[in-house]
């Protein structure tokens, strides 16, 4: 396949417009709020410290799990707003069973991954049916999913949380050092004590396999194909119900992964201080990297980036860090009119190069019609 | 005058003290002190969900902070949670504070345990005060613990004996074992004044969700169930959602008790008389003890205890609104948990 460089160049002109107009619009709010536009600014672009680069990869290989897991759905025109429920409850499971020992080291590990994702799958899956069975719009049954796993999980953390003396924190068991992910260290080329996840493989492994089934197997052709139009799709012989079902079991079992590097490389338990909205942060992930493997891999580490430097905020420049949000929600809403308005300039631009170039050699088709 | 010269000189001195100790390692770190003005104390504060102005737990951190900011010269640095944040959030909060010079650390909740243990191990130099927990043990480390049940028996034995309708409510922000120790001890002192008093408890939000604690719609709502049901005096233990709980008192013409400041003065002016009392739980005492132990070039690591025995915690009377009895019948409470004829359960 040719590079065409112009394909390029508009796929990264929406994305980079969409952030500058995030930037010229949170500026605008600054200056309405009467906050310090230069100190914020100075702040969020500061060059990020060694611990940053840390926290800010950390993060990003959380979001990106999250987002793959939306861009599945997405992909077949699905929205599956349930990853924040989804990724909870199935950290809650995997911490509960890793938590438990059964196995030794490593294959505990890996057993609970796949607890992990078995978990995410069931819990999408009913949203999956009951679209499919009963009509159910997944982006309403997704989010109740969403409220019914946070009180189905702190009812079970009840029972399964185990009192760690002089905390009041509540959580699951804590795991053993052999039930850990060791953390990659780069303090020689970092020059920090930080540790990188060492789940951030996996992450990596899931975003080749995202690319490998998208667009070299039949089923990821199916699923594209469903998504971009379904009546096509049911022409060419798609079971589309199947394709709703089985692709939300994928996404959710994706989304199983988005606590785990958190898991066994952080928190080595499930409490009440776990970090949430990481599935609701996915969805804002997938839609700057346009579904796209790199792309997300990318936008994933924007918003790592924003997020991490955000927390400076408060005490460098005295603003509130939730500024960050409106600037990552602008960039959002811009990022969705910059693709439609790059969109039409890319249908311009592809117009006049077929008139020109039909411009440019008309006579023998002329001559030969009329002779 | 005299006070302020006396301060300066002890400042001055601890100033000294610090310099002559850290010659050694790192020359020219503290050259900018001149003589002419004491260095304050560098204080940061990392607060929870909710932050300076929840008129409740943070707040009274606050409160602790400013007093000390009079009586030693402190110059504070103050930053917020937010809910369901990263662990690399708190972390990185803890961080930035002591890169902006911000040495002596004050994480107001229990949430900041694990970073606090973190970045503690990481910075040596750097003394640290963690409200409400004492799982971490380290050197630089000073474990602020509040026996909250205690006092919530209190305020349980005040509610007890103001409800008309033997009917009282407790709404706790977010279902964590430290707010159901508020629910257990205020449960224990409306029992022991009357069993037959029914006790309606509600909580806002299940964590990880800890927006239970700053959602003065929640609050509202809840409570204006409760006083509906015939429930005539609320007892809230949820932070900055307590607003709420004020709001719905006021409306239904029914009492309200506040929970960790002296709510009857941080409330908003047009509900502090709905307050019947509070429970005082108080962190500005142990965040203060904090800072003066800094000052004094006293400071340890571990757990310092605030109960009813120290004073650290108890119950308000602003408002004048317990009756003289009802105060004997406190202060009665009150002298027989401190010499354990009863004790206090905490879950």
């Amino acid at each position: 396949m040719k590079l065409d460089v112009r394909r390029v160049g508009l796929g990264l002109a929406a994305p980079a417009l969409a952030v500058v107009v995030a930037l010229l619009l949170t500026s605008l709010i600054l200056v309405a709020a009467g906050d310090p536009v230069v100190a914020v600014w100075q702040v969020l672009f500061k060059a990020p410290l060694p611990r940053q680069v840390v926290a800010i990869i950390n993060e990003a290989s959380v979001l990106y799990l999250s987002a793959v897991a939306v861009a599945i759905g997405f992909k077949m025109n699905l929205f599956n707003i349930g990853v924040d429920g989804q990724y909870r409850i199935a950290s809650f499971m995997a911490a509960v069973f890793a938590g438990a020992h059964f196995l030794p080291g490593w294959l505990n590990i890996i057993v609970s991954l796949i607890v992990a994702m078995a978990t995410g799958a069931i819990w999408a899956a009913i949203a999956g049916v009951l679209k499919v069975a009963r009509g159910v719009s997944e982006v309403i049954s997704t989010i109740m999913l969403n409220y019914i796993a946070t009180y189905f999980v702190a009812y079970l953390l009840k029972g399964a949380a185990v009192k760690i003396e002089g905390s009041n924190a509540t959580s699951t068991r804590i795991l053993t050092e052999d039930s850990r992910v060791p953390g990659i260290n780069l303090e020689g080329l970092l020059g920090t004590g930080r540790e990188i996840y060492g789940l951030v493989f996996l992450s990596i492994a899931v975003g080749i396999l995202f690319w490998f089934v998208l667009n070299k197997t039949r089923f990821g052709f199916d699923l594209r194909a469903t998504g971009q139009s379904e009546t096509a799709a049911v022409a060419s012989g798609v079971n589309v119900k199947r394709m709703v079902v089985v692709s939300m079991v994928l996404s959710g079992a994706i989304a199983g992964l988005v606590g785990m590097p958190l898991l066994f490389g952080q928190d080595f338990a499930y409490g009440d201080t776990v970090q949430t909205g990481l599935g609701f942060a996915g969805i804002s992930v997938a839609l700057l990297g346009r579904n796209h493997p790199v792309g997300m891999a990318v936008s994933a580490l924007v918003w790592g980036y924003l997020n991490q430097l955000s927390n400076g905020l408060q005490i460098s420049a005295g603003v509130s860090d939730r500024l960050v949000l409106i600037i990552q929600g602008i960039i959002v809403l811009s990022v969705v009119i910059a693709y439609e308005l790059v969109r039409r300039a890319g249908l311009r631009m592809e117009q006049r190069r077929v008139a020109r170039e039909l411009e440019a050699r008309p006579a023998p088709v002329v001559e030969e019609v009329h002779p | 005058m005299q006070k302020v010269i006396k301060s300066v000189i002890a400042v001055a001195t601890a100033a000294l003290t610090l310099t002559a100790c850290a010659s050694g390692t790192t020359p020219g770190a503290s050259s900018a002190p001149a003589s002419s003005q004491a260095p304050a104390i560098k204080v940061g504060m990392a607060y929870d969900v909710g932050g300076r102005g929840d008129q409740s737990f943070n707040d009274s951190a606050a409160a602790g902070l400013d007093k000390a900011k009079t009586d030693f010269g402190v110059d504070a640095k103050e930053s917020a949670a937010t809910s369901g944040e990263a662990e690399s959030a708190r972390e990185e909060r803890l961080n930035q504070l002591i890169d902006a010079g911000y040495t002596n650390i004050v994480a107001v909740g229990f949430a900041y345990a694990s970073s606090v243990g973190k970045v503690a191990k990481e910075n040596p130099d750097v003394k640290f005060a963690i409200v409400d927990d004492s799982s971490i043990t380290a050197d630089n480390v000073m474990n602020l613990t509040f026996a909250a049940n205690e006092g919530s028996f209190l305020v349980g034995a005040a509610a007890a004996l103001t409800t008309k309708t033997k009917h009282v409510g407790f709404i706790g922000g977010v279902e964590t074992d430290l707010i159901k120790s508020f629910e257990a001890g205020y449960d224990a002192g409306v029992k022991a004044v009357d069993p037959s008093i029914k006790i309606e408890s509600k909580y806002l939000t299940q964590p990880p969700d800890f927006s239970g604690f700053a959602s003065v719609d929640k609050g509202k709502a809840a409570a204006e169930g409760m006083y509906q049901n015939g429930v005539d005096v609320v007892y809230h233990a949820a932070g900055g959602s307590g607003g709420g709980v004020f709001t719905a008192a006021k409306a239904a013409g029914k009492w309200a008790i506040g929970v960790d400041s002296d709510q009857a003065k941080t409330a908003a002016p047009d509900v502090q008389s709905v307050i019947l009392t509070s429970m005082l739980k108080r962190v500005d005492t142990g965040v203060y003890y904090f800072i003066k132990s800094i000052h004094d070039g006293t400071f340890a690591g571990g757990t310092q205890v605030f109960d009813l025995k120290t004073d650290g915690v108890g119950y308000a009377t602003t408002g004048d609104h317990l009756s003289a009895d009802t105060i004997a019948k406190m202060e009665d409470f009150k002298k027989q948990i401190i010499d354990g004829t009863i004790t206090v359960p905490n879950k």
